[in-house]
């Protein structure tokens, strides 16, 4: 989609910049929610947290698809945070910026991949 | 070519001087500055300690045995590394996910309504969001090191 603007200027664009602010404010909603429901389960607990209230939050095959999505979410939402952070910083070398995008990508692949396994594991 | 692109037209100046050491202690902040650039920084403390964030969740939930180890981490430490370090980085992690969360919902708020977004409500946000993220961490704080 491009639009005229006046006579000269033609104004083009991907609109990954709307897609991405939405998805980051949709996956934040959906971490604020998960949030908020692991913690009350522990809040409304009598007595100390021990290791059968903690693993049980996660012991369901449902639990675990939610808690997948999540991490799922949490991937998406800190990439679109991290590039943003490296686009307005890192802006004297263009290698530099490509190599740390790169290693943000690596990083939070790797980390979900372990969470991942952490949770069917259980 | 057009009249914007034309070579004869002197430089404009830039100023891109700005040293960060120098230059930013000398500037106020006003509230909604110190929230945003808070964002950032709890948002990338996060993602680098995203590995000891899922090496929490990895041994305090998968057996009874990595619960204990777990455990025993943040009261005698582990290696050569005392307890109360662990705790500390633990203190790092809830302000950062405090502020990022009562920041975000402040964001959330201001996208949804309109008329929140004026001087005098970014200004109150703020100061509410600092004061509900700073609170709690005192709270909590204070829970992990057995305070009550």
């Amino acid at each position: 989609m491009s639009v005229k603007y006046g006579s000269k200027r033609v104004v083009v664009g991907a609109h990954y910049g709307l897609r991405d602010w939405l998805a980051q404010r949709v996956t934040a909603g959906i971490m604020a929610l998960f949030t908020v429901a692991v913690l009350a389960q522990l809040l409304i607990a009598k007595g100390p947290i021990g290791y059968d209230l903690w693993a049980g939050i996660f012991a369901a095959q449902w639990m675990k698809i939610v808690t997948f999505s999540v991490i799922i979410a949490l991937l998406y939402h800190v990439w679109v945070g991290m590039r943003d952070v490296l686009m307005d910083y890192v802006t004297a070398h263009v290698g530099l910026r490509l190599l740390l995008q790169i290693f943000t990508i690596v990083w939070l692949v790797g980390c979900a991949g372990w969470a991942i396994q952490v949770l069917w594991r259980l | 070519m057009s009249e914007l692109a034309s070579p004869l037209k002197t430089k404009r100046p830039e100023f891109r001087n700005i040293n960060a050491l120098t230059d930013l202690p000398t500037y106020r902040m006003a509230p909604a500055a110190w929230v945003s650039i808070l964002h950032r920084v709890s948002g990338v403390i996060m993602f680098l300690l995203m590995p000891f964030i899922i090496w929490m969740f990895d041994t305090s939930v998968s057996s009874e045995i990595s619960f204990a180890k777990f455990k025993a981490v943040f009261n005698i430490g582990a290696g050569f590394v005392p307890g109360f370090i662990f705790k500390l980085v633990a203190l790092a992690l809830i302000w950062a996910y405090l502020h990022h969360f009562t920041a975000g919902l402040r964001h959330l708020w201001m996208d949804t309504h309109h008329d929140a977004v004026t001087k005098e409500f970014g200004a109150k946000s703020a100061k509410f969001t600092l004061a509900i993220s700073l609170g709690l961490t005192v709270v909590l704080a204070a829970k992990l090191f057995g305070l009550y």
